[in-house]
């Protein structure tokens, strides 16, 4: 029990000591972090990959398979771009179907909501040019209003089959368009995020998207 | 800065301990925590995540084992080096074990349950600054032998998952109409969604403590030579004064 009073004289500490005990305690700790995130790091990677490739299923209708396409010189290519980071790249996921025709692109977008950053990705029909479903990935919205965004299955059930660009008009108010969506009664923010995210990608992606799909690049496209 | 020291001179310079290391049983070191010094409910420590996480049971548990996790690793560690850590560098080495584990439990708990770990977000990092962890450290690891500091971390962590869950409880029943995600009143029941935002944390704590304080108070009335509550965590506790 010496070390009891803390805050009564004693013999001083050389600085050497107090420097080194830091250093090793900081080296120990640094060790065992970096054991601990060599088990988890692969095991993290499969979670967002099985993720990723349940939303995909999702927004696309059940594709049997799904290729990545990256954005790079104005154009969708099936190679990645030599000396690009994967991480870092725009890409899009085409879905095929079991006799190999593609079913869609699935696109993901984020754009700030009502609390944080909203994150989807939805599935885009490019003959049809519709839109064939949406899933919210990442979203805090304001439980019980905001994240109806991500549960209420009417508002859901809009993005199945809507016409392009999109539209949101107040529950009741459409005049049937063909890009109307209903938005969410007191989470008018949170839907406008959704329909912009859904529009603002296929502003940027649409001509890239049909570009591939009159002439796919680079290999085994349909 | 114009006063002539910290509050705590006088009672350094005349070799009084700043803390008094009370002798206790190794039962008094276990059950402290649980109920009677309850780190929320009692001492209010931890009202970060007792305000912020307890929006369903779930979360709460999870919040619970995480912190009662890095309470135990803390103080087994803090124990075992109290003797290798200068006085000088010990709260920024404290710190240091106490960030460590909040990393590996929040590696651990993303690699385990990916979805608890997104839905509680920033707060498995701000573990590291839950007072009462530090607290305990300070207040008992560093002067105990690891058997003792075992006790008593596990002792305060389970208090704090008690705590939690008794939070999450309420708000998740009343807030969502469920518990730990099993629907309990039926589809007649119109949740009131205050209770899952952040007001239904004060609220309920706020009612949660009047309830305390009520159920003291009587128990004061019926016994009074009773201690009154709140008891302080440094107060010596009447017979057991070394």
């Amino acid at each position: 029990m010496t070390d009891a009073n803390p805050g009564a004289t004693r013999p001083q500490v050389a600085s050497w000591r107090l420097i080194s005990t830091l250093a090793v305690a900081g080296a120990l700790a640094g060790l065992a972090i970096v054991f601990v995130h060599q088990w988890s790091e692969p095991r993290i990677q499969a979670h967002r990959a099985a993720a990723l490739r349940e939303a995909i299923q999702e927004v696309l209708g059940g594709p049997t398979s799904y290729r990545t396409l990256w954005v790079a010189d104005g154009r969708l290519t099936d190679v990645l771009p030599a000396g690009a980071d994967s991480t870092e790249i725009d890409r899009v996921y085409v879905g095929d179907d079991a006799s190999g025709a593609a079913l869609g692109f699935a696109i993901e977008g984020e754009r700030p909501g009502y609390q944080d950053v909203v994150g989807l990705i939805f599935g885009f029909d490019a003959g049809r040019g519709e839109v064939i479903g949406m899933k919210v990935l990442e979203s805090k919205e304001t439980p019980g209003l905001g994240d109806k965004i991500e549960k209420d299955s009417t508002f859901l059930a809009a993005f199945r089959g809507v016409g392009t660009p999109l539209l949101g008009v107040k529950p009741g108010a459409g005049r049937g368009e063909p890009g109307e969506v209903d938005m969410i009664t007191g989470a008018t923010i949170s839907s406008r995020t959704v329909i912009d995210i859904i529009n603002e990608r296929l502003e940027v992606l649409l001509p890239l998207i049909e570009a591939y799909a009159a002439a796919p690049t680079d290999g085994d496209g349909p | 800065m114009t006063s002539a020291g910290p509050p705590n001179a006088a009672a350094s310079s005349a070799g009084e301990p700043l803390l008094p290391v009370i002798e206790t049983t190794p039962g008094h070191d276990l059950l402290r925590g649980v109920w009677r010094e309850n780190p929320v409910l009692v001492q209010l420590l931890g009202l970060c995540p007792a305000l912020a996480v307890t929006n369903t049971v779930a979360n709460s548990l999870a919040m619970g084992l995480a912190t009662f996790f890095v309470l135990l690793g803390s103080s087994v560690l803090v124990s075992s080096l109290k003797r290798l850590i200068p006085a000088e560098v010990r709260i920024a080495a404290y710190i240091l074990i106490i960030a460590t584990f909040v990393t590996i439990a929040d590696m651990v708990l993303a690699a385990l349950v990916p979805a608890t770990h997104k839905a509680l977000g920033a707060f498995i990092a701000l573990i590291v600054v839950n007072c009462m962890i530090l607290g305990r450290q300070e207040a008992f690891a560093s002067k105990r032998p690891v058997g003792r500091a075992i006790l008593d971390a596990v002792g305060t962590g389970v208090g704090f998952l008690i705590a939690m869950v008794m939070m999450g409880s309420i708000r998740e029943l009343l807030g969502n109409g469920s518990w730990l995600g099993v629907p309990v009143f039926g589809q007649s029941f119109e949740p009131w969604i205050i209770m899952i935002l952040p007001p239904g944390g004060f609220f309920t704590l706020g009612f949660i403590l009047l309830g305390f304080g009520w159920w003291e108070g009587r128990k004061q009335k019926r016994r009074p030579g009773r201690r009154p509550w709140p008891h302080s965590v440094v107060e010596r506790p009447e017979g057991r004064v070394a």
